[in-house]
């Protein structure tokens, strides 16, 4: 369950991309054991906030805090040994790889895939069977299943989740919803999402990035009641 | 069959069967297949690296043949230095000891280029380019500063550059068969090394999505350097090995490079496996459209020096992204 604690801190940042200003101001705070979303409409800033926790695109300004450790200057590895998961948009599996290998070339240190086998096969039991086959050979949701699965091989703290639902069949994003609740009791997870209804039932906390900035956040239970900011920033109803 | 692979064997027939047709008897046509396996393997030793790190790191490395002439010089100035002599008189551990200082001080030199040169400009493309060819011109003066412009020949043999067999009424180089062999064991140890270790799983993956490996905790910058000193390094074997034929001579480092960046293209960017085959398959055309060229009735010798481009346009017009490539 979710503690007070914050697990991530993220506070103002600025990031550019070339000489595009991306993140004018995003600040997203996520309570240990938590399932937080970060919402809004494509072209707001959104994957660009988790590749900035990751240290991909690193900040100009502002702070990132994880546990409490500063990570505005670290590389993108270090970040990740520092116990967050990355599971980015498109899932970047690595289609050359079997299975096995994707998994495998996820381990910190020796023996990680080994543990965490059977967590891993109960949550995605597909992949058990697909193990010797090219990542390229699988299914979109296959594939989905795959990029959070190598994101648990080693002891990840927090999980970064881009658009877990993209392109993928509604059984499908049952099973990945099912799933992300499952892992929650283990780790806090930072969801990029698009489809509110998946959002909505998932996260307890949500943040809304609107062209760059972080306008609104809260508790997702006051968001689902609360249509016209919905309309505003979503454009759902 | 999947289509690379027959692609690859319909032309490998092509050009056995086009040698075996200019050949007057079997034994003038083994000569030519084990000239063209020997420059085969020698253009892998250079590819090989070459593909490798492009596929890696998107650098074209163009010092990879100064690296090549630098094996040679080494090789070369160890195994003939007096000191060396008097201290190992037997010439054939003293080959071997050359071609380790070689080896050494190839993974020496490309470890420093990559860690001190090339890493700063990993964001602009073009520099690296100029760099690595800026890089080979200096390699390449350098030794004509310490060794002099006079190439040298292999003049101290040892056992098995001294030995031959008869085959067909023909004299064959059982060193020529040696290098063979290694060339064949290197793309074996090498593909293994690929397959089956972490580091070359993580060097598979690399090629395919460098900013996801480095996301999952994998400090890409130390492969970087591991594969470019690796790569180096296999290239200055391959001069070290080839000098006892070739000798030592500041025009190594042209002889197999543009031939090398060819087999990359026609292999494929950054296919281990197209690598390996676009060098067998140079190598053979080379060696047959030597023996085309010098007939007789032919007389252009320069038909063999376009065989590497002739060879690479032709595939790419059958399998545009190259023999096992993806169409990049």
């Amino acid at each position: 369950m979710a503690s007070s604690e914050a697990i991530l801190e993220v506070k103002d940042i600025h990031t550019f991309i070339g000489q595009f200003h991306i993140l004018e101001g995003v600040s997203v705070s996520l309570p240990r054991g938590s399932i937080g979303v970060l919402l809004g409409r494509n072209g707001a800033g959104k994957t660009t906030t988790l590749r900035t926790i990751m240290g991909i695109t690193p900040p100009r300004s502002g702070e990132v805090r994880f546990e409490g450790q500063r990570l505005n200057s670290m590389r993108s590895f270090s970040v990740a040994r520092m116990g967050i998961g990355y599971v980015p948009e498109h899932r970047a599996i690595f289609k050359g790889l079997t299975v096995r290998e994707n998994l495998h070339i996820a381990e910190r240190r020796s023996g990680d895939f080994t543990r965490k086998a059977d967590l891993i096969f109960d949550l995605f039991p597909d992949l058990k069977r697909l193990v010797h086959l090219p990542g390229g050979n699988l299914s979109g949701g296959q594939q989905q299943m795959l990029a959070i699965a190598r994101a648990l091989v080693p002891d990840n703290r927090l999980l970064l989740i881009d658009e877990p639902s993209e392109g993928l069949a509604p059984v499908i994003i049952e099973q990945l919803m099912h799933a992300i609740r499952r892992l929650s009791e283990q780790t806090t997870v930072l969801l990029v999402e698009q489809n509110f209804r998946m959002a909505s039932q998932l996260a307890d906390r949500y943040t809304i990035i609107d062209e760059g900035q972080s306008a609104v956040a809260g508790d997702m239970r006051d968001l689902v009641k609360d249509q016209a900011l919905i309309q505003r920033y979503l454009g759902v109803a | 069959m999947r289509p690379n692979i027959l692609v690859s064997v319909a032309l490998l027939v092509a050009v056995v069967a086009f040698g075996y047709f200019l050949s007057p008897d079997l034994g003038s046509f083994g000569i030519t297949i084990m000239s063209g396996l020997f420059q085969g393997m020698l253009l892998f030793l250079v590819a090989s690296g070459l593909s490798i790190i492009f596929g890696l790191m998107d650098v074209l490395n163009f010092a990879q043949g100064a690296y090549f002439m630098v094996g040679a010089y080494v090789s070369y100035s160890v195994h003939h230095s007096p000191d060396v002599m008097a201290a190992i008189p037997d010439p054939n551990i003293r080959f071997f000891l050359s071609v380790i200082s070689a080896v050494a001080v190839g993974a020496i030199l490309g470890g420093l280029l990559e860690r001190f040169l090339l890493r700063p400009l990993y964001a602009r493309p073009v520099f690296q380019i100029v760099l690595t060819f800026g890089v080979a011109i200096v390699m390449t003066e350098a030794v004509k500063f310490i060794w002099s412009t006079n190439p040298y020949s292999w003049t101290v043999l040892f056992s098995l550059r001294d030995q031959s067999f008869q085959l067909f009424g023909q004299s064959f180089g059982v060193y020529r068969l040696v290098v063979i062999g290694i060339g064949f064991a290197l793309i074996i140890l090498i593909g293994l090394l690929l397959q089956r270790t972490r580091i070359g799983i993580i060097i598979r993956a690399g090629v395919e999505d460098r900013e996801m490996v480095e996301a999952l905790g994998i400090n890409v910058r130390m492969v970087f350097t591991l594969v470019f000193t690796i790569g180096c390094a296999v290239a200055s074997f391959g001069g070290a090995i080839a000098a006892p034929f070739l000798g030592a001579s500041a025009g190594l480092a042209n002889l197999f490079l543009l031939s090398a960046i060819a087999v990359v293209v026609l292999g494929g960017m950054g296919s281990y496996a197209g690598t390996a085959m676009g060098s067998l398959l140079l190598g053979l055309a080379l060696s047959v459209m030597q023996v085309f060229a010098g007939k007789p009735q032919i007389g252009l010798p320069v038909l063999a020096s376009m065989t590497p481009m002739m060879l690479m346009i032709l595939v790419l017009l059958v399998r545009p992204g190259g023999l096992f490539g993806k169409g990049r």
